[in-house]
């Protein structure tokens, strides 16, 4: 991956595109992340239901590649949701695939 | 009707006549005079008079959504906000062609109320996730998908004598209020 790319991934982007948390249609938790980085942070402390809710509908995947801009990470989080995985254990599954692949980009940049 | 403060103090007979166009907008000034027992001219000053002075803001047409084909779905949102920018989120959300109306209430924090349409409930999330939710000032959002409707309907002066004199001694404080 070329550094611009990496360095276009890890930017913060403005508010109006943000990925906003829900726990269930337009139940808005209050918390947001404008980042990758902020957005590891917000999943190692969201509400379980918020994490199901948005991995079931593909809400992640879609950010992760429209917004972000990454590809590879948005499959990665794709292949996730056909594991069937439920409340802490798909937290720590989620949290692991983001902090890996957090710093596999940091270190080639 | 009586003029206190450059506001319009309504007396019985105004208060008939917007019963009347209540029930129906569209009837006669002649209509509503034979009904009341006044004369037409007089139907048709007041009308003009509570126009000019706001009391009757408009004349619309109420329509049957679903008889007209709508397959919509209504929310109630609850948006819990910082209270530095609650009116430019309602100002905002005024503008929004799916909330149809906007309330804000005081209770243990400051929230505003809006009663919002939809086509489905994606539509509904994406509405409040892409344009609700990063208002600045939101704090969270509550929905609630209205399932069924039991009653609909705007304020009616009605018939009643009891609140006949309820409205007309409210109208005239909030007269006698006015600078």
């Amino acid at each position: 991956m070329k550094e611009e790319s990496i360095s276009r991934i890890l930017r913060t982007l403005p508010r109006e595109k943000a990925f906003y948390f829900f726990t269930s249609i337009g139940n808005y938790t209050g918390e947001s992340a404008a980042s990758l980085k902020e957005f590891m942070g917000k999943i190692s402390e969201a509400n379980l239901k918020s994490l199901e809710f948005h991995l079931y509908r593909g809400d992640f995947e879609k950010w992760i590649a429209e917004t972000l801009e990454d590809g590879e990470l948005a499959t990665e989080i794709g292949n996730l949701r056909s594991q069937n995985y439920s409340g802490t254990v798909l937290k720590e599954h989620l949290y692991n695939i983001l902090t890996k692949h957090y710093e596999k980009l940091i270190s080639k940049f | 009707m009586k003029f206190k403060n450059n506001s319009l103090a309504l007396d019985t007979t105004d208060l008939k006549i917007l019963e009347a166009l209540q029930e129906d907008a569209k009837q006669t000034y002649t209509a509503i005079g034979k009904r009341l027992g006044i004369a037409h001219s007089t139907v048709y000053d007041r009308i003009k008079r509570m126009e000019q002075y706001g009391i009757i803001r408009k004349y619309t047409t109420v329509i049957d959504a679903e008889k007209a084909g709508a397959k919509n779905i209504t929310a109630i949102m609850t948006i819990y906000t910082d209270p530095k920018e609650s009116e430019k989120v309602a100002e905002k959300l005024c503008k929004a062609p799916e909330v149809l109306e906007v309330y804000t209430s005081l209770s243990e924090e400051l929230q505003i109320i809006a009663k919002v349409v939809a086509e489905n409930q994606e539509s509904l999330h994406e509405f409040i996730a892409n344009l609700v939710a990063p208002l600045p000032g939101v704090l969270r959002i509550r929905t609630s998908i209205v399932t069924k409707k039991f009653k609909e309907t705007q304020f009616s002066i009605g018939n009643d004598q009891k609140k006949l004199t309820f409205i007309r001694e409210t109208h005239n404080k909030m007269g006698e209020n006015k600078p």
